[in-house]
């Protein structure tokens, strides 16, 4: 239960908030919940709302509404290539097709160890340093700029190690 | 213009640490409007500047704290950091490298408008960044720059970062407030305007990061100083975020009115591998394309001139495309790009861009009927005018400008086209 | 203060702020919408209702309206077209709605629209009165530019529970039906996921669209992406007749219009096919709750009794009417006076007259069998003529006490919690937490019984009598005292949550003299309303009947015949009837009591005849028959004055509308009124159904009568309060019926529909009494009382207060007042 392992996390997302303005907080606190389960599953959209006093449907509304979070399972780490118009015309596409050919996969897939999936995303305002992705991973997003498929593999396999120990 | 205003850190190394920005008169700005002047005096200050809002619509900043509801509190303030347009990074780099001159920034707007409570509404992308702004917030507590009673005075401020999660549209203010209310981020009805009924449903100026972080320097320096840079109706510098074919593509600060031939071929370097510019795209995805032709070039980039050759400035996120893209192909992503982020609330945009981009799969995998491409100006012209907020606009102005200033391009692509074969 | 402004050339004034489609509306001009509803907020989504206005021209500098050559105001047009459904009007305005670019405009998005909806209107439940239709005649192109292969498909027959489907392609995403279930009804179990055109309905509840209102989003979505599971695919709407009806299950008398066809499963007899909101804005304006729209089975059911029977040889055999009607004749004479009439307030007010009738002429008695006073007391006390909840705001105090609403009287609870949303002072006091709490100003909360006490301590505030002093309350009290004090206008719905009948009557009185403090007696949204058991039991009090104080069980020991009608006192009491010599039953089904009937009578449903009820709010309804009866059978007041003949007692037998006479011409109140009264009607707003079924939805517009709401009556006699009595000595535990809107009820149980929604047999109680009695771990408890013993399930609910279980009523076990029990681990 969210409630007893983030007990003062909750309590700190609560208190940005005007009290009567509960509902405010369940963005952070729907980032909470994946951090805590991978996944926001039904399970873990309840729980959310019954932290603020909302309704199930209007928690998943949000979950269906943002991409960045997930009600489908995926790899634990999701690699978010920027290959809107800016990094395109910057070699992304070309970056994104090698990545994925390099992990044996198609676009949007998760690797066969469950770990990475490779996923295009729009814009991150990082377009002066394509080709670029971000690494969404349970508890946060980091940018990975200047990127060849070289680097990101090492990376990835650095993450697969890492997500093997975890 | 060799000294930033808004990037003053690429002119002060390790800006980015508190007592390297107090040393060099952070929060001075803050001091003395809290201890000296009222908020009256502050709002007329920003208004002589003639300053106007940085996250596209250029409305004048000063004039738009004049219209919260008087006498309704309490009031907020709302620091637009979902800087998402394609092609715009700046705020990003303000954000990360000039921190506590925006902080400052929002503490000023706040203390005008009179509010006690400072919301940084940044992109959910921006997740580490925002930890970073989160502890800076922290040292500013710690310091006595934020919290009850500042510098000694009966004014409060608290500000707390919010994180979005991933939807373009949160960007335009309304959405903005109904995400930050824990809601879609599908735009509100206007009138009545966040002046008037804001954040749960107070009085609240949203703003963007740019234009806050002009403000501690505007205060320091008054608003004489800033309204004798730039052109008379666009005062002060803007950062150009440039993107896609030059040379060195990054965030420039330039006085407005700069030329994008300075801009493009001065600082960034101009087209790689000897190619020649073909299009401008000034605003990212939410402007008209721009031919780029000698008299473009040498187009100020403030806002009037840009809209006297027929587009707009907005984020002033420019976007240059060289002879070796293919237009049609531009418009495509673009289409796509408005097509993911449509929030869906309003016809039009929601299934017009559904619509157009039915017809660029068609266009790009050369299957279209020459008669589809009319259709798809058809459906860009009808977009427009009826949408609920400004996106459908952009996505239906992004075709037709296309269309008609780089027809010939999307003919190509027309089945039994046979200038193609050749 | 109105507002003047011209519509394609005709002038038309109008209230200030009213909107611009609603002013065209009025003045007969058509805007198209689709996400307008004229009951919800605007959202200007769908931008279907495009126009172009113009607006008089101003000088920038001195704000004075600009005057052309001849004086005129310039008018001056924006560049855009403009949403007439967010649109308040404007003094001096002139719109265009005919215009060529107007009319563009609209066409346009109605042709974005068409990208995405499927066309398949020839299999659609809403072809026929689908709004997207009749726009694309009247507004679309004529063909689709949008290649049919570019179309998502989207899964078409999405169950959002047992009760709705939703057709994923069919959705325009307009959001009306999100809306309605949000603001109106404050039960958000629906809503948009995804974005976009991927934007789709889904639904996260369990059971999935969890609110009792579901079926109104149905009405007012204005395509044909969510239908019923009762009557999807049912049939076409053109092929449907149609009759007005009453909802049969709770005092709030929600209009209704019976769809009815003829159906070859139904041996060629027309069944009703859908039951659908009536509108009447007094009363439910365009909305009913799920139980009226799905409960109508019962009416059709298999197992209905369609001839008389009669016991031989001990058992109950089918028998000719002549030979039951005089059975049941002789068995009454031969009791002399020791006679006993009992029905329910399922009756109508005809049935309800000639058995009071029979019975005084006979020298026996008629009693009510709905176990609650303060019948006589809303006569003289009831709500003024006029009132509508719909009025009600801030100047306004409603007290709820003893009820749960949402539970009992679902359109109350509504129209309740929007007037609180409007502003007015709600007041809810109960001895535990209900659903209308949430949008109370003043929440009391008493111990179990303390009801009448709570009130005589509100009386105490209002009404300043001394002696009063001891039922002095707390500070909550005092403030809500205060507030319903200062309040211009207040109403008291009380009910019998807690109560004995004694307890209910102490609160009827205490709520009455409320009324009185107040001062303000027969004007409108002044008064008493009693949260009646049975949708009819006001009328059955108005037509003479009233429940003997004793109690049913003790009234039918005292009798040597019984006849009793609509009522089952074996099924829902336990009463013993043994000693009865003769006992006869009228109704739909044969029901416990039934079982040990010497003459069993089969009686018509609501759907089959015609009558009258009287709601809570004392307003008169009528009845139509919308489909035959099952042969063999008769409505009850035919029936009794059938009986009546057989004794030489004349009563009216040849038509509802004469008894209704007699009615009229006898009994107080309903004096001089004839069913052509009750089907007087007069415009209402917003209009609904008929040939713009796009602008309120498809519920039916009212054309079979308002009803007439009666006045109250000045009595000589003063009012006296009666001290409360004393609450029952707990014993181990306080076992509480409570009414739930879906119970195991005959009239519920045939409804397959909703069988998941039922509630089970068993207690709620708080998890520490649990703990306390000992009952951690079993699964079923052993309660006993005067002699009985059950053996129920039971859960946890913080919600109970400790001390008390809770337990349904009509699920099953027969008990209808607040019982002290001991309990039991059983081994
Ligand atoms: C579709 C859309 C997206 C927008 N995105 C942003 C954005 O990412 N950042 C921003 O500052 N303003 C954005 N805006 C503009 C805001 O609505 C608003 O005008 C701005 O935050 C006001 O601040 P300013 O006056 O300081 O520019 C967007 C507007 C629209 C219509
Ligand atoms: S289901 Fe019907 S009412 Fe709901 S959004 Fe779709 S079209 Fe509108
Ligand atoms: S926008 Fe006016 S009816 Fe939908």
């Amino acid at each position: 239960m969210l409630a007893e392992i983030y007990t003062q996390e909750i309590e700190a997302i609560l208190a940005k908030y005007p009290s009567d303005q509960k509902r405010s907080a369940v963005m952070p606190l729907l980032f909470l919940a994946q951090r805590e389960y991978g996944t926001l599953t039904n399970e873990a959209i309840s729980e959310v709302g019954e932290l603020i006093g909302l309704q199930s449907t209007e928690v998943a509304s949000l979950v269906g509404f943002y991409t960045l979070y997930h009600d489908r399972p995926g790899g634990k780490y999701r690699i978010q290539v920027c290959t809107d118009l800016p990094c395109s015309l910057r070699g992304a596409q070309a970056f994104a097709d090698e990545l994925c050919e390099k992990l044996d996969i198609r676009m949007g897939e998760t690797t066969p160890d469950g770990q990475v999936t490779v996923e295009e995303v729009k814009c991150l305002a990082a377009c002066d340093h394509a080709p670029m992705f971000q690494l969404q991973e349970p508890n946060g997003i980091h940018y990975y700029e200047d990127q060849s498929a070289g680097s990101a593999m090492a990376l990835i396999e650095a993450l697969r190690v890492k997500g093997q120990v975890d | 213009m060799t000294e930033h205003i808004v990037l003053r850190h690429r002119d002060l190394e390790g800006l980015d640490q508190l007592d390297v920005y107090l040393e060099n008169g952070g929060f001075g700005a803050l001091e003395s409007i809290v201890k000296k002047k009222s908020p009256e005096q502050v709002i007329d200050i920003v208004k002589k500047s003639g300053l106007r809002g940085r996250g596209g619509a250029g409305f004048p900043t000063g004039v738009k704290w004049s219209f919260l509801s008087p006498d309704v509190f309490p009031r907020y303030v709302v620091a637009n950091a979902d800087e998402s347009e394609p092609g715009t990074f700046k705020d990003r780099e303000i954000m990360e490298r000039n921190p506590f001159q925006f902080l400052e920034g929002v503490a000023i707007c706040a203390y005008a408008a009179q509010a006690n409570v400072a919301y940084i509404y940044c992109r959910g992308e921006f997740w580490d960044l925002t930890r970073e702004l989160d502890s800076k917030i922290e040292q500013l507590k710690e310091l006595g720059l934020l919290g009850k009673k500042l510098f000694a005075s009966d004014y409060s401020l608290e500000m707390q970062t919010h994180l979005g999660a991933g939807a373009y549209i949160c960007g335009e203010e309304t959405a903005l407030l109904e995400s930050l209310e824990g809601k879609l981020g599908q735009p509100r009805l206007r009138p009545p305007f966040p002046a008037a009924e804001g954040l749960y449903g107070k009085p609240t100026v949203v703003n963007n990061v740019e234009t806050l972080t002009n403000l501690p320097p505007i205060i320091n320096r008054g608003a004489d100083w800033f309204s004798s840079i730039g052109t008379e109706k666009s005062t002060g510098t803007k950062v150009f975020s440039v993107s896609g074919k030059v040379e060195r593509p990054g965030n420039y600060e330039l006085p407005l009115g700069a030329t994008f031939r300075e801009l493009i071929f001065e600082r960034a370097g101009g087209i790689p591998n000897g190619h020649a510019i073909k299009a401008i795209l000034p605003a990212g995805a939410s402007a008209p394309i721009l031919p780029a032709t000698k008299e473009v070039l040498d187009t100020g980039m403030d806002y009037e001139s840009v809209s006297q050759v027929g587009s707009s400035l907005g984020s002033a996120s420019i976007i240059v495309i060289d002879e070796t893209v293919d237009i049609a192909w531009v418009e495509s992503k673009i289409t796509d790009f408005f097509e993911h982020e449509s929030c869906g609330k309003c016809t039009p945009c929601r299934d017009g861009t559904y619509w157009m981009k039915h017809i660029f799969e068609r266009i790009m995998h050369d299957t279209a009927q020459p008669q589809e491409i009319d259709l798809l100006h058809t459906v860009g012209i009808g977009i427009q005018g009826k949408c609920l907020c400004a996106l459908g606009d952009f996505a239906g102005l992004a075709v037709t400008s296309a269309l008609e200033r780089f027809g010939p391009e999307f003919d190509l692509h027309a089945v039994g086209n046979s200038s193609k074969a050749a | 203060m109105s507002v003047t402004l011209t519509i394609d050339g005709t002038e038309v004034t109008v209230p200030e702020g009213m909107l611009l489609v609603d002013a065209a509306k009025r003045q007969g001009t058509e805007v198209p919408v689709f996400c307008y509803h004229p009951k919800m907020e605007p959202v200007g989504m769908c931008r279907v209702c495009l126009v172009e206005i113009g607006r008089p021209a101003r000088d920038r500098a001195t704000g004075e309206p600009l005057l052309d050559e001849s004086g005129d105001p310039v008018i001056q047009f924006g560049p855009n077209l403009e949403t007439a459904c967010t649109m308040p009007v404007g003094q001096g305005w002139q719109v265009r709605v005919a215009s060529e670019k107007a009319i563009q405009g609209r066409n346009e998005i109605v042709e974005y629209l068409l990208t995405s909806h499927p066309l398949d209107c020839p299999i659609c439940d809403k072809g026929g009165e689908c709004p997207l239709q009749d726009l694309t005649m009247g507004h679309g192109p004529g063909e689709s530019r949008f290649l049919f292969d570019d179309k998502i498909h989207l899964a078409k027959h999405v169950p959002l529970g047992e009760l709705i489907f939703l057709d994923r392609e069919r959705c325009i995403q307009c959001a009306r039906c999100t809306r309605f279930q949000d603001e109106i009804v404050g039960d958000p179990v629906i809503g948009f996921y995804e974005r976009g055109r991927r934007l789709e309905i889904v639904t996260y509840s369990n059971p999935g669209f969890d609110s009792y209102f579901s079926g109104n989003t149905t009405d007012i979505c204005p395509v044909g992406a969510l239908t019923t599971a009762d009557f999807r695919f049912g049939a076409r709407p053109w092929e449907l007749n149609s009759a007005a009806s009453i909802c049969p299950h709770c005092p709030v008398g929600c209009n209704l219009t019976l769809s009815t066809r003829r159906e070859a499963r139904a041996g060629g007899r027309d069944i009703v096919k859908r039951v659908m909101p009536r509108q009447n804005e007094h009363v439910n304006e365009i909305w009913i709750c799920d139980k009226g729209r799905f409960a109508h089975h019962y009416a059709r059911d298999p197992e209905r009794l369609t001839t008389p029977l009669v016991r031989k040889n001990g058992k109950l055999a089918k028998a000719s009417w002549k030979e039951a009607l005089t059975r049941a004749a002789e068995g009454l004479k031969e009791a002399g006076t020791d006679l006993i009439g009992v029905a329910s307030g399922r009756l109508t007010n005809e049935d309800l007259y000639n058995l009071r009738v029979l019975f005084g002429k006979l020298g026996g008695k008629a009693i009510l069998s709905d176990p609650m006073a303060g019948g006589n007391l809303v006569q003289r006390y009831g709500v003024g003529v006029g009132s509508n909840l719909s009025s009600l705001g801030k100047r306004d105090a409603v007290l709820v006490i003893a009820s749960d609403l949402h539970e009992e009287a679902p359109i109350w609870w509504l129209r309740l919690k929007q007037a609180a949303e409007r502003g007015a002072t709600l007041i809810v006091a109960n001895a535990r937490a209900t659903r209308l709490d949430d949008y109370a100003q003043h929440n009391l909360r008493y111990d179990w019984g303390d009801g009448a006490r709570t009130a005589l301590g509100l009386l105490h505030f209002i009404g300043a009598d001394p002696e009063l002093a001891r039922f002095e309350g707390d500070r909550a009290l005092k403030s809500a005292a205060r507030a319903f004090k200062r309040a211009r206008n207040a109403t008291v719905f009380f009910g019998r949550e807690g109560l004995n009948y004694a307890g209910t009557e102490a609160l009827a009185r205490a709520c009455a003299l409320m009324i009185e403090a107040k001062g303000r007696l027969g004007e409108p949204n002044n008064g008493l309303v009693a949260v009646w058991p049975r949708a009819n039991t006001q009328g059955a009090w108005d037509m003479g009947l009233r429940p003997d104080p004793r109690g049913l069980n003790t009234a039918l020991e005292g009798a040597v015949a019984a006849y009793v009608i609509a009522a089952d006192p074996v099924g829902d009491e336990s009463a013993s009837l043994e000693k009865l010599s003769t006992l006869i039953v009228q109704d739909l089904f044969v029901t416990a009591t039934a079982e040990l009937a010497d003459v069993v009578l089969p009686a018509q449903s609501f759907v089959e005849r015609a009558g009258t009820f009287t709601s809570g709010e004392r307003r008169v309804q009528r009845l139509y028959p919308a489909v035959s009866e099952p042969s063999g059978s008769l409505p009850d007041w035919k029936i009794v004055a059938e009986v009546a003949r057989r004794l030489e007692i004349g009563l009216e037998d040849t038509a509802a509308p004469l008894v209704f006479e007699r009615i009229a011409s006898e009994v107080r109140d309903y004096s001089g009124l004839s069913y052509d009264d009750l089907a007087v009607v007069e415009p209402q707003w917003p209009e609904v159904g008929g040939g713009d079924n796009y602008f309120g939805g498809t519920a039916y517009a009212n054309k079979q009568g308002l009803g007439v709401q009666l006045a109250p009556h000045r009595a000589s006699r003063p009012l006296r309060w009666k001290a409360p009595p004393r609450a029952s000595a707990a014993k181990d535990l306080l076992l509480m019926p409570v009414t739930k809107l879906y119970d195991q009820g005959r009239t519920l149980r045939p409804s397959k529909l909703l069988a998941a929604r039922m509630a089970p047999l068993q207690m709620t109680l708080h998890p520490t009494e649990i703990e306390r009695l000992g009952l951690s771990g079993a699964e079923e408890a052993e309660i006993s009382w005067d002699g009985r013993v059950e053996r129920l399930k039971f859960t946890p609910s913080t919600e109970v207060p400790p001390g008390s279980a809770l337990v349904p009523r009509s699920v099953g076990l027969a008990l209808l007042e607040p019982t002290p029990v001991t309990v039991r681990r059983p081994n």
